[in-house]
């Protein structure tokens, strides 16, 4: 026997409005393909530090435009030459104006009758310049150098690659080929042909390192335009007319930027170290103009004696290179989560 | 496959025959002379030099002279120390850089190895962390800053190794190890990601389901796959050493290619650089070359298709 279910109507509750609405609603607010990069990134503690670290650097080296001329850099103090770092109360040996002479700490400062109130917070170098001077200078230098060289690399990389890859066919065999060719010679000695012929000075090596080094950037933007080309909305556009170029400048870069700024990161410190490895073995930038690789080359002379010279201008070096090489892998792994491991 | 070969010499010897061409034109473009003190000459004297050194004929005909004595071996006479055939000066001195590079190469990619793998199979630990530190540092730290730091603090302080120059295996001991750094931080970047891909297979689960150690399972399976990639590492890794050859062995006088061409390069002797240029170029085609070949026959998947894509 069917037993009846009484229910009457006062045992329903009408849900509010809101809350009925609620329940379709997903939870996350939706990211744009950017946004979900910076909160990617923000999670990689290293790449993170790594940015801030490179943003500071950047701001003080070119900041410092307005304290630090270049009449007043090359201009020298032989009184305060050789000069060990000195940071008032700060009583660490080393810090303090003392240096190691034969196994003595010395107050290089009152032996050489330096006034009370004259200090250098990271020394002198043999002309009596200010060290923390002439590295923020020299930083800024090589972040020009590696910058501007980087900038050119992108451009003539994204340029050819997306022009090979579109085109196919005869035109990307041969564009193939002359990369092939280029990448197949050492880069160092591209730049230092280009860098005997040329003037030896800071465009040249810009020029040289753009040069020998966007061959990589071209190769990833073919490879990958080759794919995009095939895409519906690319086809999209181009049955409805719109030009080559236009295509590529809407859709196709888009598309291929966390390639183009992956690749950048990685391109600047190798950028750095050109620079640096040129200005090192005397035939990039030199005296008087100043950069990361000459204070290098200038400090390695007196190593044994007065070693702060060049341990300062290595650690700024240094620190940029990783800085770079973080941010490099963190925004890799931002973009691309795939590939994270 | 021989087809593939035939056309992968033929691009080698173009590459060669344009980087020769490039060379030759540039050196032409130069500015400078090559003789040092050019103003203290008599033109006759400067007139006797050119044609000693076949200057004085039409650039053309010089580029043909080069060229013809180049498949010869003949480089040309070296410009400066007194005359010496620039196939001499490079077949003297490649002994050196051929064995720091070697030994630069088998130390960076084994202790690389070791140092992957061992932060594979303790992932997401603090050996990990620490090695991928070491990797990144190891990147970054530009070879010249640390030679100059091992040869002081090591060679000088502690005096454990000859501070420079080139005699038994005890000098190329801190060489090694700067040139080596690099291609060691990145093999253990490579192996480490390799690695790590591998273990997640199907098959490592077969292996240890097997009841295969450890070891067993890393040596045996692991270590094997993730290997082969590492092959393609090879030709960047020359020109890594090549480039560092070049200050390394300035930093610790080593009489090698690198030093003299920062030499020849200072001293604006033409037929040295272009001969030690050739060189470079010449051994890195020939590396890639050899590599996609070995590739191709230890990686079966891999397969030399004539088109060259």
């Amino acid at each position: 026997m069917e037993e009846k279910i009484k229910l009457s109507p006062d045992s329903f509750e009408a849900l509010p409005k809101a809350e009925e609405l609620d329940n379709e609603k997903i939870a996350a607010p939706s990211l744009t393909f950017v946004q979900d990069a910076w909160r990617r990134l923000k999670m990689n503690k290293g790449a993170f530090v790594s940015l801030w670290i490179i943003v500071l650097m950047i701001v003080v080296a070119f900041g410092s435009s307005f304290f630090i001329d270049h009449a007043s850099l090359v201009k020298s103090a032989p009184n305060y030459a050789n000069l060990p770092a000195k940071i008032p109360g700060v009583p660490i040996n080393g810090l303090n104006g003392k240096l190691k002479v034969s196994g003595q700490w010395v107050d290089e400062y009152k032996q050489n009758n330096i006034p009370s109130g004259k200090y250098f917070v990271l020394g002198t170098d043999y002309l009596g310049r200010s060290l923390a001077e002439r590295i923020i200078y020299g930083t800024k230098v090589s972040l020009i150098v590696a910058l501007v060289a980087t900038f050119f690399d992108l451009t003539i990389g994204v340029a050819y690659g997306i022009i090979s890859g579109w085109k196919g066919g005869r035109v990307d065999n041969v564009m193939q080929r002359i990369i092939e060719i280029i990448s197949s010679v050492p880069s160092l000695v591209i730049v230092v042909l280009m860098l005997l012929v040329l003037k030896p000075g800071m465009t040249s090596i810009i020029a040289a390192i753009a040069i020998s080094s966007w061959t990589t950037m071209a190769r990833m933007i073919r490879a990958e335009t080759l794919q995009l080309k095939s895409q519906e909305y690319v086809l999209a556009a181009r049955s409805l007319g719109e030009s080559a170029p236009k295509i590529a400048w809407k859709h196709l870069v888009p598309n291929l930027s966390s390639i183009i700024i992956i690749q950048t990161m990685y391109t600047i410190p190798t950028a750095i170290f050109f620079e640096a490895f040129l200005s090192f073995i005397g035939i990039g930038i030199s005296a008087p103009e100043t950069s990361l690789g000459v204070l290098l080359n200038d400090g390695q002379k007196n190593f044994q004696f007065l070693p702060y010279q060049m341990w300062y201008p290595a650690i700024v070096l240094c620190v940029l290179m990783i800085a770079f090489n973080l941010l490099g892998d963190g925004l890799r792994d931002a973009f691309d989560p795939k590939t994270r491991r | 496959m021989r087809k593939y070969l035939l056309k992968r010499v033929f691009y080698m010897l173009l590459t060669l025959f344009l980087v020769a061409t490039i060379t030759f034109f540039l050196m032409k473009l130069m500015p400078g002379t090559p003789y040092s003190n050019q103003e203290k000459m008599t033109p006759q004297q400067i007139k006797i030099m050119n044609e000693q050194y076949g200057l004085n004929k039409p650039v053309w005909l010089q580029y043909l002279i080069y060229l013809g004595g180049m498949l010869h071996g003949d480089l040309g006479t070296s410009f400066q120390y007194s005359n010496q055939p620039v196939s001499y000066l490079i077949s003297s001195r490649i002994g050196a850089s051929a064995q720091l590079g070697l030994q630069a190469m088998i130390f960076g990619v084994l202790v690389g190895i070791i140092i992957g793998s061992f932060a594979a199979i303790n992932r997401n630990t603090w050996i990990d962390t620490l090695c991928t530190i070491l990797s990144i540092i190891g990147k970054s730290v530009p070879n010249f800053v640390l030679a100059v730091l091992l040869q002081f603090y090591i060679a000088l302080k502690l005096g454990w190794f000859p501070i420079a120059d080139w005699g038994g295996f005890s000098y190329t001991v801190l060489p090694t190890i700067a040139l080596g750094v690099g291609p060691l931080a990145e093999t253990a970047r490579f192996i480490r990601t390799g690695m790590v891909d591998v273990l997640n297979s199907d098959y490592i689960e077969l292996a240890r389901a097997k009841g295969l150690t450890k070891f067993g399972i890393v040596y045996h399976h692991a270590l094997r796959n993730s290997l082969i990639p590492l092959v393609t590492l090879i030709g960047p890794y020359t020109v890594a050493l090549m480039t560092g050859s070049m200050v390394i062995e300035n930093i610790f006088s080593i009489p090698g290619i690198g030093e003299q061409f920062v030499k020849s390069i200072t001293t604006n002797d033409y037929p040295t650089i272009m001969g030690v240029t050739m060189l470079f170029s010449a051994g890195l085609v020939v590396v890639i070359l050899l590599t996609d070949i070995v590739y191709g026959i230890i990686d079966p998947r891999i397969r030399l298709s004539g088109n060259g894509d």
